[in-house]
């Protein structure tokens, strides 16, 4: 029986030559990742076991993104804390406010995952590596706590769901759209416990950052990984990142998939998710006309350099709807300077937007732009669950950032074609 | 063994409903415990739940990998959760911290909510004695088995 790419990774990792779907394992880690809200609970525990260093100061990141620059009196407590367990690890990869982006961003901007490596992230969407052909999932504080002081890590070998990819998306049709397809076909339990590998013809015409939005969101079907094979788009944008060996891996032929499901890009259309699940899918047109209060274009799901030029041409020579608002937070500092140098900042003050520094902020109704009760936004985030920013009777409609910047503009849920 | 009576909730609870993200700056028990459940429920935390078992349905504990999801339930006294299914982060980390859970679709199904409820943890057996329907949950692995019986995953590596 072959394998999947997810349990070759694994395999790799373990020391063994196959494993098999179902099997417990223990598997050396590459890099264990945490933020401000996890490491401190962590830190907690790993000092109170009695651990003393982690296994290995290079393979620790701590990246302080969701309260920062910090909220309140208390977020600047775990900020404080996380900041001084890295000092007394002597972490090589540690990011405050100044340098830091938003972890799922930040770590392959700067090279720290690699395709064929095993990631561990106490933060759900640390799946979203699997853009690069590694294998990365969220664990819990425990998990990473213990990951520190043993570099290792228990998984049940997933079994896999492939998605075969054919056609090529139009205009206006990104990553989100994609993602948001297959979730509502699959549902937000369709890939539980499993991996998500994407295949055929169709990965080609997907640029990464479409790739990191794709594999951001595998666990919004409730998968452990979403994995895409690595081809020269992958080693294009490694190269200059990645100084390490690395191992690209493929899917046997044989290996056994318990479903396949197929989706033609050149048929998809833009795609929304109504509250409160993002298996809630629409279509733009199906929902045009949808009444909005607000726009959040940002996140580790939809805040990179992409997203952030498909809003500005959207944006270039338009204005925001009268009365509604609109939050734009580019991911990371790269990203942010990338914006001001290529004229895009100006864009978004001209069209009447408000830009923030990188956080995740509103997307899980942390700060900077929370809504009260009766309120609807829609919002290039990856959940649009009760309350999840902000009041429990506030509403989020979940889209990518064409139509999120197009919404803005109409003043109403639309899709580009119907401003421009 | 544990009896207790039943808090019953639907399918797909996600961890920003069980303890929302505006309350994680203080990841104090006290405040995880003062929060827990209120985005779905707002009298949940209100009542001194020593005992009590909770009960979902599909994917249970789904979205964030937030720990403090089986901490806040924990912390509030329910003795363990019996759902359809759980999310695979919101699994580990009950593991982890030595939280009992058990999966039974047919438990979940069943029971209803107010019912009185004993989950025998050495055998799997759960029975409404309420109704008097008995079920039986899936086992857990021996590794995942020896992780509960060190009383968490810290101290079963403490002790590897």
């Amino acid at each position: 029986m072959g394998m999947t790419m997810t349990q070759k990774i694994l395999a790799a990792h373990v020391g063994v030559e196959s494993v098999k779907a179902g099997e417990l394992v223990e598997a050396r880690l590459d890099l264990c990742m945490s933020n401000d809200i996890t490491s401190p609970v962590s830190a907690d525990i790993f000092e109170q076991a009695g651990f003393d260093k982690v296994f290995d100061k290079d393979k620790v990141a701590i990246i302080l993104d969701h309260y920062t620059p910090c909220k309140d009196i208390d977020s600047a407590r775990l900020s404080k804390k996380a900041r001084e367990f890295a000092k007394k690890q002597d972490l090589t990869h540690f990011y405050d406010t100044g340098v830091v982006g938003i972890e799922h961003a930040l770590v392959p901007e700067k090279g720290l995952a690699a395709p064929g490596e095993i990631i561990i992230g106490a933060d759900s969407h640390t799946c979203t590596y699997g853009a690069l052909g590694a294998f990365s999932t969220g664990v819990g504080s425990t998990d990473l706590a213990a990951s520190w002081a043993s570099g290792q890590s228990w998984f049940k070998v997933p079994s896999a769901i492939k998605v075969m990819l054919t056609g090529k998306p139009s205009k206006w049709v990104t990553g989100k759209d994609v993602i948001l397809h297959l979730i509502g076909e699959i549902g937000v339990d369709g890939a539980l416990y499993k991996s998500i590998e994407f295949a055929g013809p169709g990965v080609a015409e997907l640029s990464m950052d479409d790739r990191f939005t794709i594999s951001n969101m595998a666990i919004e079907a409730g998968g452990k990984n979403g994995i895409f094979p690595v081809d020269e788009k992958t080693l294009e944008y490694i190269k200059g990142r990645v100084d390490r060996p690395y191992n690209v891996y493929e899917a046997d032929e044989d290996a056994e998939y318990e479903r396949v499901v197929e989706i033609n890009l050149s048929e998809l259309k833009n795609t929304v998710s109504l509250p409160h699940l993002p298996s809630n899918t629409r279509t733009v047109d199906e929902v045009k006309g949808t009444h909005i209060d607000s726009v959040v274009i940002g996140s580790c799901t939809n805040g990179r350099m992409e997203d952030m030029r498909i809003a500005a041409e959207i944006f270039k020579d338009r204005k925001v709807a009268k009365g509604i608002r609109v939050n734009i937070v580019p991911a990371t500092q790269d990203i942010y300077l990338q914006c001001i140098e290529e004229g895009i900042m100006k864009i978004f003050i001209e069209a009447g937007c408000a830009v923030n520094t990188p956080s995740c902020g509103p997307c899980m109704g942390g700060h900077m732009g929370v809504m009260c009760e009766g309120e609807r936004t829609i919002s290039t985030t990856n959940r649009n669950f009760v309350g999840r920013m902000g009041h429990v009777e506030s509403e989020i409609i979940l889209a990518s950032p064409a139509v999120a910047a197009a919404s803005a503009v109409a003043g109403y849920v639309a899709g580009p074609e119907d401003i421009m | 063994m544990v009896k207790g009576k039943v808090y019953k909730f639907g399918d797909d609870v996600n961890t920003d409903v069980i303890i929302p993200a505006r309350y994680l700056n203080d990841p104090s028990l006290e405040n995880m415990a003062r929060h827990c459940m209120e985005d779905i429920d707002p009298e949940f935390p209100k009542v001194d739940h020593t005992g009590d078992i909770m009960v979902g349905g599909w994917n249970f504990g789904c979205g964030s990998s937030r720990e403090h999801a089986p901490v806040s339930i924990k912390a509030c006294g329910v003795s363990c959760v019996i759902a359809a299914s759980f999310a695979r982060i919101f699994y580990r980390n009950a593991i982890n911290i030595g939280f009992p859970i058990l999966e039974c679709p047919e438990a979940a199904e069943a029971i209803a909510n107010g019912d009185t409820v004993s989950v025998d943890f050495e055998t799997g057996v759960i029975k409404d004695e309420t109704t008097g329907e008995s079920f039986q949950a899936a086992a857990f692995p021996p590794f995942i088995q020896a992780i509960i019986e060190a009383g968490g995953l810290i101290n079963y590596r403490k002790k590897a």
